[in-house]
Order: C-alpha cells, then sequence, then structure tokens
C-alpha cells in the first residue's frame, strides 16, 4: 500500500462527516470520501498510474497536483485530456485509462488541448 | 470602474479587501472551486474541518478574509473561473468544471487588473523522476491538505528551500512516516545567509518563531533533516520503491563515494518554484532579470492599469504575497502610495523582502546539479525526452537556440506546454551553450492559451455571457 486516505478517526484536523463517493475506475467500482478530487480517489483506491503517455506509453499518475503539468489526465465520463486532480469526484463519474500513444486502441473523443 | 483581480491565494485575498476597502468595485476570479490559493487550500466545504489551523499558519485570518470578500455586495467572487486568454477583446473565462465540457464563457475588461497567479513547483530532474510514485513538493502538500491523501506510508522529502518543511509537517500530519528530509544546500551555505547582517531582520521575528516551531515539531516526529545531500537516483519496477542519496559539494555535484539508499513507497520534489507567468505577459507585462513579472514600489507593472502580486513578482512565502496584495489592490482602486493605510504594509513589505532575499541566496540551485543526471534520464515528461536525445539534438543542430532543440527533439513541446520541463531545458542549454552554441532570446514562458480550451466551447452560439 502506497498512497492512502487519512483515516477519519485519527485525523488530528477532525474532519466533518465522511459521506462516500462511488465512480466507475476502467469498469471497476471504486469509493472514495466525498469532496476528494478523482486523483483523491484514484490514489486512496491504490492505483499509482492511469495514462500512458504520447510517445513511449510510460505509466503517469499524479505529479504536481496543481494543475500544471498534465500528467494525470484521463477520460473522465468520455472526454479526454481532463485532469483528474483539478476534478472533485462525483457519484457515477466514469474515469477511463488515456493512453496517447498511437498503438494504443483506446476509443476517446479528441479534445482540443493545445 | 471594476478592478479584476486574477488569482484568489494570499495576494489576490489581500488585493481584492483593499480594492474594497477603497470602495471600489471588485471581480475576484481563480480557477479553483474555492479561495485560499496554493498556502491556503483545505477540505472543501461539504467536509469542513474543525481543526484545520493543524496544516495552516494564519487560518483565522483567512477565514475573515473570506468572509469579508464574499459579504460584500461590492465584490463578485467567481470560483471555477479558467482564465484561458487575454487580447484587446478583455480577460476571456471559461466557467464551469476544469477542462470543461460546456463551461460559461465571460469577458472582463483589463482597465484595472491585479494579476496574482502565483507560483508552482520547480523540479529538476533526477533519474527515476517519472516513476509513479514521484510527487512535486506541492502535489504532495494539495493532497494532503485538500484531500487529506498521504502520498505515502514511508516518504521522502527532498530539494531545496524551507517549503520542503511545511510539506513534511503536513506528511506526518496525515499519518505518513516521513523517513527524511533532504535539502541540497549545505549547512554552511544556509547558516553563513542568515548570519550576515542579522539586524535586517528585526522585524521577521514571526519567521524566527516559526523555525522554531518546525525544529520541535520534527523532532516530536522524529522527522530527520539533513543539508548537503540530494536524491540521486530514484528505484523501482512498476513505482518507487527506494532512493539513492548523496552528498552534494557546494554546486550540487554529487560526491562519488557517499551514495546509500533508503527504502521509499513516496518521493516528494521540490527545487523552488517557478512563476505562473502566461497571464502576465499576455497582459503585456515585462519581466525583470530574474524572470519574473518586473514591478515599481507601487506594485505597477509596465502596462498601465495592471498590477501584479505575490510570487509572480518574486518567491517569498504567504506573508510577502499579502502585503504585496495589500499595496497592488489600494492603487489599483486609485490610492497612493503614501497613503497612511499602507505604512505597515511597506514596511512589512520591506522586511520580507529582505529575508526573501536571504531563502534565495541560502537555497539557490547548484549550478552542477545536472551532474546527477544519466544518458537515460527523463527530462520532458510529457513527451519521454531523455537527456542524451536532447545532447545528441543540440550538437547535431549545433544548439543554436532553444526553438530548434524544441522542434526537433519535441521537447517542452507536449501537453503541459513545457511548464515542467522549460526551465531545465533552458538551464542545460545555457550550460552546453559555453561549448559554442547560442542561444536564441526564447524562452518558455509565454503561452497564448493558458488553459485548455474545447473547440465546442468557442462556438459563437455556446453560452456567452459578456461582462461589461
Ligand atoms: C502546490 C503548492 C502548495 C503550496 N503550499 C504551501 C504551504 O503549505 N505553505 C507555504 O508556506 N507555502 C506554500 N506554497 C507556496 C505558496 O505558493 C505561497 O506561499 C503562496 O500561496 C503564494 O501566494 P500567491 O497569492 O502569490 O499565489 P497562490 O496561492 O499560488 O494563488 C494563485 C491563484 O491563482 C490561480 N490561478 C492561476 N492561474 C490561473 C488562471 N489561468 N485562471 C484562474 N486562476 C488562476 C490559482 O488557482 C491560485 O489559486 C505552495 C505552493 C504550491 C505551488
Ligand atoms: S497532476 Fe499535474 S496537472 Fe494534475
Amino acid at each position: 500500500m502506497t498512497a492512502h486516505s487519512v483515516d477519519p478517526e485519527k485525523d488530528p484536523i477532525r474532519p466533518g462527516s465522511t459521506n462516500v463517493v462511488t465512480i466507475v475506475v476502467d469498469g471497476a467500482s471504486v469509493t472514495g470520501v466525498r469532496g476528494q478530487t478523482l486523483a483523491g480517489v484514484l490514489l486512496s483506491a491504490g492505483y499509482v498510474s492511469w495514462r500512458g503517455t504520447s510517445r513511449g506509453d510510460r505509466p503517469r499518475g499524479l505529479f504536481c497536483g496543481i494543475g500544471v503539468c498534465f500528467d494525470c489526465v484521463a477520460v473522465v465520463n468520455g472526454l479526454s485530456d481532463v485532469r483528474v486532480c483539478q476534478r472533485r469526484a462525483d457519484d457515477g463519474d466514469v474515469v477511463t485509462f488515456q493512453s496517447d500513444h498511437p498503438d494504443s486502441s483506446v476509443e476517446e473523443q479528441s479534445s482540443d488541448a493545445p | 470602474m471594476k478592478i479584476v483581480v486574477i488569482g484568489a491565494g494570499p495576494a489576490g485575498l489581500a488585493a481584492a479587501r483593499a480594492a474594497l476597502d477603497a470602495n471600489q468595485r471588485v471581480v475576484l476570479l481563480d480557477a479553483a472551486d474555492d479561495l485560499g490559493g496554493q498556502y491556503w487550500r483545505h477540505l472543501p466545504s461539504s467536509r469542513p474541518s474543525s481543526n484545520e489551523a493543524v496544516l495552516h499558519h494564519q487560518w483565522t485570518n483567512f477565514v475573515e478574509l473570506r468572509a469579508r470578500l464574499e459579504d460584500d455586495p461590492l465584490c463578485e467572487v467567481v470560483t471555477s473561473a479558467h482564465v484561458w486568454a487575454i487580447d484587446r477583446a478583455g480577460i476571456h473565462v471559461l466557467v464551469g468544471p476544469p477542462d470543461g465540457p460546456d463551461r460559461e464563457r465571460r469577458t472582463y475588461p483589463t482597465d484595472a487588473v491585479v494579476v496574482a497567479t502565483g507560483a508552482h513547483d520547480r523540479v529538476l530532474p533526477v533519474p527515476g523522476w517519472e516513476l509513479p510514485g514521484v510527487y512535486s513538493a506541492g502535489g504532495a502538500q494539495a493532497l494532503a491538505k485538500g484531500d487529506r491523501v498521504a502520498v505515502g506510508e514511508r516518504v521522502l522529502v527532498a530539494g531545496s528551500g524551507p517549503f520542503l518543511l511545511p510539506v513534511a509537517l503536513s506528511l506526518a500530519n496525515s499519518t505518513s512516516t516521513v523517513v527524511g528530509v533532504v535539502e541540497a544546500s549545505r549547512a554552511r551555505r544556509v547558516a553563513s545567509s542568515w548570519a550576515a547582517r542579522p539586524w535586517e531582520l528585526v522585524g521577521a521575528r514571526t519567521k524566527v518563531a516559526e523555525a522554531g516551531s518546525y525544529a520541535r515539531e520534527f523532532a516530536r516526529h522524529r522527522i530527520p533533516y539533513v543539508m548537503g545531500r540530494a536524491v540521486t537516483a530514484i528505484h523501482g519496477a512498476e513505482c518507487v520503491e527506494s532512493v539513492t542519496i548523496a552528498a552534494v559539494d557546494s554546486s550540487w555535484a554529487p560526491i562519488v563515494g557517499t551514495e546509500y539508499s533508503l527504502a521509499v513507497d513516496a518521493v516528494c520534489l521540490g527545487h523552488g518554484f517557478t512563476p505562473r507567468l502566461e497571464l502576465a505577459i499576455a497582459l503585456g507585462c515585462q519581466l525583470n532579470d530574474r524572470r519574473f513579472v518586473a514591478i515599481d514600489e507601487g506594485q505597477r507593472t509596465s502596462v498601465v492599469g495592471v498590477y501584479a502580486a505575490g510570487e509572480i513578482t518574486g518567491v517569498g512565502g504567504a506573508d510577502l504575497a499579502l502585503v504585496e496584495g495589500t499595496i497592488a489592490g489600494h492603487l489599483a482602486a486609485g490610492g497612493r502610495l503614501d497613503d497612511e493605510v499602507l505604512g505597515q504594509a511597506r514596511r512589512h513589505r520591506a522586511t520580507w523582502r529582505r529575508f526573501a532575499a536571504r531563502l534565495d541566496v541560502a537555497h539557490a540551485i547548484g549550478e552542477r546539479w545536472s551532474q546527477w543526471l544519466t544518458p537515460e534520464t527523463t527530462i520532458c515528461r510529457c513527451e519521454d525526452v531523455t537527456y542524451q536525445q536532447l545532447r545528441t539534438v543540440a550538437r547535431v543542430t549545433d544548439s543554436s537556440g532553444l526553438r530548434s532543440l524544441k522542434l526537433t527533439s519535441r521537447a517542452g513541446l507536449g501537453i503541459c506546454q513545457g511548464r515542467t520541463c522549460g526551465r531545465t531545458i533552458e538551464s542545460l542549454l545555457g550550460a552546453w551553450s559555453n561549448e559554442g552554441g547560442l542561444i536564441d532570446g526564447v524562452t518558455t514562458d509565454r503561452r497564448p492559451i493558458a488553459v485548455p480550451v474545447r473547440l465546442g466551447e468557442l462556438r459563437v452560439d455556446s453560452r456567452d455571457a459578456a461582462t461589461d
């Protein structure tokens, strides 16, 4: 186990009520804490990478955490290139791993990101 | 007149308040869905913490500031507001979820603007830094504060600068074991920059107290802090498993024979900060020789009506950002620099700037850091360009400049638009140019489209809400 959500019972900052949010990751149902970003939910659920780079299809997950590096992009509800570190998880969100490698067969709606 | 403040971190919040105090109307824009910027990132209102102050200095200051702005009818607070371009027609904003779809289009005037877009981590490449489980120090901090997610069980924090301290403490307060904080600057250099002209630090007593509280907290959490060392390689098959640490000399070149390794499941790296300049550049603001937005005593940029505050004018921490914001907001609202209300802010600004200048000297990136790179080290994370590929392209094309180097190697041309590797490539190219190449004056700071936009969102019939 690497990344994990802080156990609310042991959390020194005493967070408010912890409601569950449920998303779908590559077909599997995954739960997180309401208010977390999609990246937070993915990391707490044990995913460390969810994208392949365009040249080498190398794995990428979260890096900068603030929307600057674009390492964390994934297909969210059918839309590719969504920075999951910037998006709060909503019930029913569907996250699909994104490969930017030309050989990859992942079907996705292309975006117009620069 | 309406004063548009871009960025709701300490600088932008203080600017908005100062402009409201001078009875002007304010529009405060931020891409995040809550106020606070990087410094005051916190749990969302759906899950408020009753003890947020554990992770924040000056938390009550923020709560008051936020209430002041949200309660004032003269202040229009627009969150989830992505400023994606600025041109003659105005400040172009898409309001809605990050990266769309279907965001609302708005345009705001540029007559009076305070730019307070802050900075992001500068992370130097290290062999293995592209492995999952390696995070920027700020990224780990953002996850800890905003999501209550700890990036690992056994975490190493490494790089340079005082920012490593709050990151390590947040992790420790998020049930991680911090196996160490590794600072590349050597103790002697840090000590000498502090010991010089101590009278200049009078007024910065709170910082000395802060340093004391870090020392106590590090002891309580048993976090080892070492100086004059750097992470020179990160290892793992699928994910981070261990790091190699080595002693470095004063130029950050690793000293052979000093290496040792440590088992970890996450690494947080930070070697300083890079200002988020694209909007200031789009407004036409000139940069200074240190590559921050150039400002005068009144926080005025080179463009009439445009002010800048916070980390885009120099890295100095939240206290400096707050007072710069106060001065910028007051002047943008038509106030004068010698108005009495600014007396305290100006005095504090002078103190915090002296403080920042020392940190700059103490923790500046050593000029021979690249000695820890190997031919296979990834330099550009987006396009998987290695050190060797970059070096080869530079040689073959006679490294005549950044533009040709980028076009041939594709380094810096990926989806992040060179935000992560841009300054590194410039620094490598600069070092190689001693061997015969030339720099063409091109930098990686210009990005006409600041955040990605979907073509569908630009259709004429898309929800267009031009604001006066
Ligand atoms: C990830 C991260 C975490 C940090 N955490 C700490 C910490 O815990 N403690 C500490 O002492 N220092 C921290 N720092 C240092 C910190 O940057 C400063 O001390 C302080 O936050 C600077 O204030 P600022 O107002 O200049 O900028 P920021 O606080 O960075 O605020 C800038 C704001 O501008 C907004 N913005 C930028 N571009 C756009 C755009 N195109 N459209 C709309 N909005 C935009 C951003 O969303 C952000 O909210 C952190 C830095 C980073 C990068
Ligand atoms: S992790 Fe860098 S953009 Fe999301």
